[in-house]
């Protein structure tokens, strides 16, 4: 087996992730967390736990990413961006585009088969159309995470959410639950308007290229069924999506 | 009026050289005890920033005793300027004003006065830092002088029609108005004659104002001065098609204010003459704006004048350079046109054909040109939430550039004057990522 060589950390806005990567560049083993608001403690106590689980005993380099990149002593601190498009190519074998929705901010990023970026566009200064957006409007549901998927099939049914403010759309979200709509009839249409959103950030850029998905919305598997059938276009998950960014910058320092 | 003139003149011969000689009399001595060295990544600082201060500085003092002295017009930044200047008109830009409440962020409190009188926010940042300064008498330059005319033309932008409407409501004033037609293609007969009449109208009101009969031998005279101020100013930035260039984009920013708001003057000429000789000195002996350039950028758009320190620093630590950016190149383009042998005519065409107020194609056309003159290898669009004329076509700019030239681009979104409408660290994380893109 080859030896472990590097770990990543990606520090989110909602999850802090890490990973062990040997030789190869393959994935030996993770740990996630919520991120905490002292990043500097959690990722020494994280890495710490991270290094037992592996059984690491040397130091590795560390390559770090995310929002709290600059909290974590690295060897290389990189954006997402270029953390994620590595990751993706990596686990891909092949260029494409990769959507990567996150707790805060939802990303495109046509990517080449090096793992180079060559374009990329990111959702403007609000939460619509991010994993906040999804995180909030379930919380209102009372639909714990694990079951959207189940639910969502429940119905063919979409009810309309117009607003695309995350604010605005929670308030939304009360008329429809108090005028008597399902739940799951309101989930659905919840996942068209984020559908929707990614669908015009994508733009041009998907439009030769196979899609891929990561990030934690991707766990989630009525959205990557909606942007299916949306931009019609298979949208393929990458496996552990939530690491991709954490994989990009351990092979970032490997 | 006799007391304000004595006093004018005063300031203007005497005191304000002064003050300014005084303060860079200071400044260098200081420098000297300091040692002039360069703050890497930065290469040395221009000689000429001192004397750029001493100018602006001069301008401004010498406006605060200007109204009841001499005539006043304020004036947009792409205003044919020279007629009033052949008149004597002292000049007040509203624009340059907001740009330093900008830098100075003093927006946030100008802006909400101006969105308390029922100013919307979605108007351009300049407006509301302008209307929000003149509703409160808040300013960094002491006092804006009264003006008696209000000059505005609209080949930057259909707002300044509105927020000068508002100027000349509050003041009490005229309003002189060159509405120029949008030029797809080339400029037509008709344009011409439209945009001529309204020359004659100026010319007519601006008599009306001074009590003077208007002479086309000093508009050539003017006309000829801000010919050659257009060309230092064109020769000021082609020194950056050298490698290293020996400033920055960002500096460029800064040097901009005599040709936007002096143009047509003397003491302008003399300024851009010194900084071109310094620049290209610089450029001979290998000195750049920063030390280590990489990789040279084009800018497209407004500065975002309340964030340009940080945007600066965050390229230079990278070895990134701005080497030219259509704005500042805007102010060169324009006297190529201008003729003192065909002063109306030239005039007409020099103002009416303006980056904002031609098509697509040709902005792409001058971008291209651009890139390649400037050897850019990367290009990053502005996409001003203020300034919609100028934002509006980047998207299909972003793909034309990225596929005809191979020059990797990216759209920022900010605000040229409004630091609310900008999210720091999204824009900052953005940049980086492009530049992380370039490895």
């Amino acid at each position: 087996m080859s030896e472990l060589s590097a770990i990543g950390v990606d520090v989110g806005s909602t999850s802090w992730k890490a990973v062990v990567i040997d030789s190869t560049g393959t994935i030996r083993e993770s740990l996630v967390m919520a991120t905490h608001p002292v990043i500097d403690k959690q990722t020494r106590e994280g890495l710490e736990k991270l290094c037992q689980m592996a059984n690491i005993t040397k130091k590795l380099p560390i390559g770090a990413t995310g929002y709290g990149r600059k909290k974590v002593e690295a060897t290389r601190a990189l954006t997402e961006i270029t953390c994620h498009a590595r990751g993706a190519a990596s686990l891909a074998g092949k260029e494409g585009t990769l959507i990567d929705i996150g707790g805060q901010d939802t990303k495109v990023i046509r990517f080449a088969k090096d793992g180079k970026v060559e374009d990329f566009a990111m959702n403007d200064k609000c939460a619509a159309g991010t994993g906040r957006f999804l995180e909030v409007l379930l919380n209102r549901l009372q639909v714990p995470y694990d079951e959207v998927t189940e639910m969502v099939a429940q119905t063919d049914r979409a009810v309309p959410v117009s607003s695309t403010c995350t604010v605005f759309a929670e308030s939304e979200v009360i008329s429809l639950v108090s005028e008597g709509e399902s739940v799951p009839a309101i989930l659905n249409g919840v996942h068209h308007s984020l559908a929707f959103r990614v669908s015009s950030l994508l733009g041009r850029q998907g439009q030769d290229r196979q899609l891929f998905m990561s990030g934690g919305v991707a766990l989630n598997e009525a959205m990557a069924a909606m942007l299916t059938r949306s931009l019609e276009k298979s949208v393929m998950v990458l496996p552990q999506p939530q690491l991709v960014g954490a994989l990009g910058a351990a092979l970032s320092v490997l | 009026m006799i007391t304000r003139r004595v006093q004018y003149e005063v300031v203007k011969r005497a005191v304000a050289p002064i003050v300014t000689n005084f303060e860079t009399w200071q400044k260098r001595t200081k420098r000297l005890l300091k040692g002039k060295k360069s703050k890497p990544p930065f290469g040395p600082p221009l000689e000429s920033v001192q004397k750029l201060k001493s100018l602006m500085t001069r301008h401004y003092l010498e406006g605060r005793y200007a109204d009841g002295a001499v005539p006043v017009a304020w004036v947009t930044s792409g205003f044919p300027v020279e007629i009033l200047r052949a008149m004597g008109f002292h000049t007040v830009y509203p624009e340059n004003h907001a740009a330093l409440c900008g830098v100075q962020r003093l927006v946030p409190d100008l802006s909400s006065a101006a969105e308390e009188a029922g100013y919307s926010r979605s108007l351009c940042s300049y407006a509301r830092t302008d209307i929000g300064s003149v509703l409160t008498g808040n300013t960094p330059v002491g006092r804006l002088p009264k003006p008696d005319i209000l000059a505005c033309c609209t080949n930057i932008c259909q707002t300044v029609l509105y927020w000068y409407r508002s100027l000349a409501n509050e003041f009490g004033v005229p309003l002189v108005l060159i509405d120029t037609p949008f030029v797809y293609r080339k400029m037509r007969q008709h344009d011409a004659s439209y945009v001529g009449d309204q020359i004659k109208e100026l010319i007519a009101a601006a008599e009306k104002v001074t009590g003077k009969r208007f002479s086309t031998e000093k508009l050539v005279e003017v006309l000829s001065l801000s010919t050659e101020s257009t060309r230092l100013w064109g020769e000021c930035l082609e020194a950056s098609r050298s490698k290293p260039a020996p400033w920055t984009g960002i500096d460029g920013f800064f040097h901009i204010a005599p040709i936007v708001t002096m143009r047509g003057s003397h003491a302008c000429n003399a300024y851009y003459r010194h900084l071109r000789d310094e620049l290209q000195h610089r450029a001979k002996n290998g000195i750049g704006g920063i030390v280590k350039e990489k990789h040279r950028l084009l800018w497209d758009n407004l500065p975002i004048w309340f964030g340009v320190r940080d945007l600066s620093n965050q390229l230079a630590q990278n070895d990134f350079n701005i080497v030219v950016t259509t704005y500042t190149n805007a102010w060169a383009e324009a006297g190529r046109r201008m003729d003192p042998k065909r002063p109306y005519e030239s005039i007409n065409e020099a103002y009416t054909r303006v980056l904002l107020n031609e098509n697509l194609e040709a902005r792409l056309e001058l971008m291209s040109r651009l890139c390649k003159e400037y050897s850019v290898d990367g290009v990053l669009l502005h996409s001003d939430r203020s300034c919609k004329p100028y934002s509006v076509g980047q998207v299909d700019i972003k793909d034309q550039l990225a596929k005809k030239l191979g020059v990797k681009v990216l759209l920022l979104e900010a605000d040229h004057n409004d630091p609310r409408a900008f999210a720091q660290e999204q824009a900052s994380n953005r940049l980086q990522a492009f530049m992380e893109s370039f490895e």
